[in-house]
Formats: structure tokens, C-alpha cells, sequence
């Protein structure tokens, strides 16, 4: 991060963000996020097998699924009880947080950058991914 | 069928269509919808919610890669995800007004748009001169290239930035990555070199499926036993896909996956008319 004096506005040949430690640092946060997440998804997707394997499925008719698999406290209550739904939706859950994770990310990069029009523009991205969110916290 | 049936041939054709959407660079996420409701004759709104989450596993796997390539415009990207964030609330807000018959016409009509798209030559239209908008919101870059570092000048900021918008709409209305309208605003309309259209708009597009996604779970669109096998099987095909990607990018599969897309195109739109999605 060696070009990184955002005081003045820069011309063109500006510092570029690829050779920046957090985009890197992001891009193993995001690894490690996907990679969580398909361990959650397909522990629970075992667990799921295992009991309802033999079942018929009933994906053609749409009932909505339950409230402990959509909304934060229920799905993490079901997962903790090593239900496997309640594992993949966690899972899944992992794997919506990364996007946000990494935009959270290029928050903190603009802030060191000391670049205000981003800053804005990544607090408002943020805040609107916060409003989707809340519905699914509450 | 059984579940664990049903489970493994999601999983199969899910692993086929992230493969090709890699392979191709269209995305998978596109052809999951109607492999769903048309083949399995799931429920449009879970195909729709197992969709979505897909996409966002997509995306967020390449990041990793792309990252390492280093052509990610991040202050363009942040820029257009005002956009796609605000567009992707409104789309799957509506989509919860809107009966699934008449969303799957629309479905219908986004595939056979893409199957055009990828049947077009498209030419790539770096710019010489600065934009005076693109220049003062910083969003000029450089990217490697044979002969060195190149310079790009970002055109038509307020163009790029209504289509995606409308890409947003439709990611969130469908389930859909709107990989394809996305690549088209910015080395369209944007005048971006493909390599960092590309990237970015895989970046974008994991943000713009999560400002969706929210809405999704909480209106129950989320089955877990749905989403499992298609996360995982778009993940491993397009996995694969990313890995083969440098040997094998040929005419003659974008022409097939064209193909694909067209046929299930009109499928969706007759599905539709006779309500039968």
C-alpha cells in the first residue's frame, strides 16, 4: 500500500486496487466464506438425505418454508439442533454474507484511501443491502 | 422419485449448467430457472430461490481468481451496485405481486435476449478520450495486457448506470445472475475492455443477488433441500469450468449453449401462456 495518499485528486495513472493487500485479504475472506459455507451446506445436506431421503419431495407445490428456516435466530436454532435443514440454510446464510462481507471491505479500503465520493456511494450500497437483511433478522 | 433421487439429478444438471455458463462466460444461473420448473417441474418461486442463491456461490468462488488477475474496477463496480441494489429490491419486491405464469413469460423473453446475445459478435470499443464525468468520479484504470499496461477511458456514465439498473430489476424479479445485460453496459455502452467489464461484473453480481436474497428467504423461496444440490452442483461445474476455461473457449459451444438458451426460451413463454409454471 504504498500509493495510497488519497489528498489530492490523483490523474489518471491513479494507485490501482489490484495490487492493494485488502482486495487480496477480501478475496481470502470471501474464499474461506464459500468454502464454510459448502461445508454446512453439505453436512446438512447428509443429514437431510439420511431422514427424508426416501420421502417424495413436494418441490411442486409452494407452501413457503417454516419460520425457523427463514429468519436468522430460527435457522441458526435448527442448525445448532444438527437438524439438516437447518444446516444448509445456515450454510446459505454464510454464503449471503460474503457479497456483503467483501462490500463492508471496500468500505474500510475507501476510508483508508481517504476517498469520500466512495465512501458515500459504499456506505449507501451497504445500507441497502442491510435493508434486504433485515427482513430475514427480524 | 424419491428425494435423494430428485436430489442427484438436480445436482447432475446443476454441475452441467454451471459448467457451461463458465465455460461460455454467460453464467449458469440462467439456465437453472427453467431446467427446474421445465425439467423437474418444480415451483416457479423455489426454482427461483435456489437460483438465486446459486448465483451468489458462483460469484463469490471466482472472486478468488479474478482478484489474482487484478482487472476489477472496484470504484465502477461500487458505483453501478447503487444501481443493481436499489433495482434488485424493487425486482423481487414486484415479483411478489406479480403471478409466477406471467414471470415466467418474462423469463422467457430475458433467455431468448441472452441466447441473442451470445450469438453476437461483439466488438471490442476501448475509448481514447476521457469522459469528463468518468474522469471526475475517478473511474479510469489500467489493465495488463501483451504490451503492457493499457489505459482505459469509462464513456456514458449515466447509460451504464439505467441499464443496471434493469439489470438489477431482473436479477431480483428472476433469480438471475443479468451476467449478460451487465457485461452489456459496460463493454457496450461503458466502452470497458472485456477483461475488466468481466471481472467486474462478477463482482457485481454477487452483491446485487444478496440485496435479493434477503427478501428471498424471508418469504420462504429458500427450500434447503432444493437450494443444497444446486448450490453445490453450480458450484462444482463452474469450478471445473473456471479451470478448463484457458484451453477450451470455443465458437462452436457458445453457438450450442445459444442454442440451449433459445429453445428453453420459448419453452418458458408457451409454459407461461398456458399457465402451467
Amino acid at each position: 500500500m504504498a500509493s495510497m495518499d488519497g489528498s489530492e485528486p490523483l490523474p489518471p495513472p491513479r494507485p490501482v486496487w489490484d495490487d492493494d493487500a485488502i482486495e487480496r485479504l477480501l478475496a481470502r475472506l470471501l474464499q474461506a466464506g464459500v468454502l464454510l459455507s459448502t461445508l454446512l451446506v453439505l453436512a446438512g445436506g447428509i443429514v437431510f438425505l439420511l431422514h427424508h431421503g426416501r420421502a417424495t419431495p413436494q418441490y411442486s407445490h409452494f407452501t413457503g418454508e417454516p419460520a425457523e428456516l427463514s429468519n436468522v435466530a430460527g435457522i441458526i436454532r435448527s442448525a445448532f439442533r444438527g437438524d439438516g435443514r437447518g444446516l444448509i440454510q445456515l450454510g446459505l446464510l454464510v454464503l449471503v454474507a460474503t457479497p456483503v462481507l467483501r462490500v463492508a471491505g471496500s468500505l474500510a479500503a475507501f476510508v483508508v484511501l481517504k476517498d469520500r465520493t466512495y465512501m458515500v456511494l459504499t456506505s449507501v450500497v451497504l445500507l441497502l443491502l442491510a435493508s434486504s437483511l433485515v427482513a430475514v433478522v427480524f | 422419485m424419491t428425494t435423494l433421487e430428485v436430489t442427484v439429478l438436480i445436482a447432475a444438471g446443476a454441475f452441467l449448467a454451471g459448467l457451461l455458463g463458465a465455460l461460455t462466460g454467460l453464467g449458469g444461473g440462467v439456465v437453472i430457472v427453467p431446467l427446474l420448473t421445465l425439467v423437474f417441474g418444480i415451483d416457479f418461486r423455489y426454482a427461483v430461490g435456489a437460483s438465486l442463491v446459486s448465483v451468489i456461490a458462483t460469484s463469490s468462488g471466482a472472486a478468488v481468481a479474478y482478484v489474482r488477475e487484478g482487472y476489477t474496477n472496484v470504484r465502477l463496480g461500487m458505483l453501478l451496485e447503487v444501481a443493481t441494489t436499489i433495482g434488485a429490491l424493487f425486482g423481487a419486491t414486484l415479483a411478489g405481486w406479480i403471478a409466477p405464469s406471467a414471470l415466467a413469460v418474462v423469463f422467457g423473453l430475458v433467455l431468448l435476449g441472452s441466447a441473442w446475445f451470445a450469438a453476437q459478435p461483439r466488438p471490442e470499443r476501448v475509448v481514447e478520450s476521457p469522459d469528463p464525468l468518468a474522469t471526475r468520479l475517478r473511474l479510469d484504470g489500467t489493465y495488463p495486457s501483451l504490451q503492457g499496461e493499457k489505459h482505459y477511458h469509462v464513456q456514458r456514465v449515466p447509460l451504464g448506470f439505467g441499464i443496471m439498473a434493469g439489470a438489477g430489476a431482473l436479477s431480483g424479479m428472476l433469480g438471475i445472475g443479468s451476467g449478460a445485460l451487465k457485461v452489456l453496459a459496460m463493454d457496450q455502452a461503458m466502452c470497458l475492455p472485456f477483461k475488466v467489464s468481466t471481472t467486474t461484473s462478477n463482482f457485481m453480481i454477487g452483491v446485487t443477488a444478496a440485496a435479493s436474497a434477503g427478501i428471498y428467504l424471508a418469504r420462504g423461496y429458500v427450500d434447503p433441500g432444493l437450494a443444497m444440490p444446486v448450490v453445490l452442483g453450480v458450484l462444482a461445474g463452474a469450478t471445473l469450468g473456471a479451470r478448463v476455461l484457458a484451453t477450451t473457449r470455443s465458437a462452436l459451444l457458445r453457438v450450442i449453449f445459444a442454442i440451449v438458451v433459445g429453445v428453453l426460451g420459448v419453452e418458458m413463454i408457451i409454459n407461461g401462456f398456458h399457465g402451467r409454471v
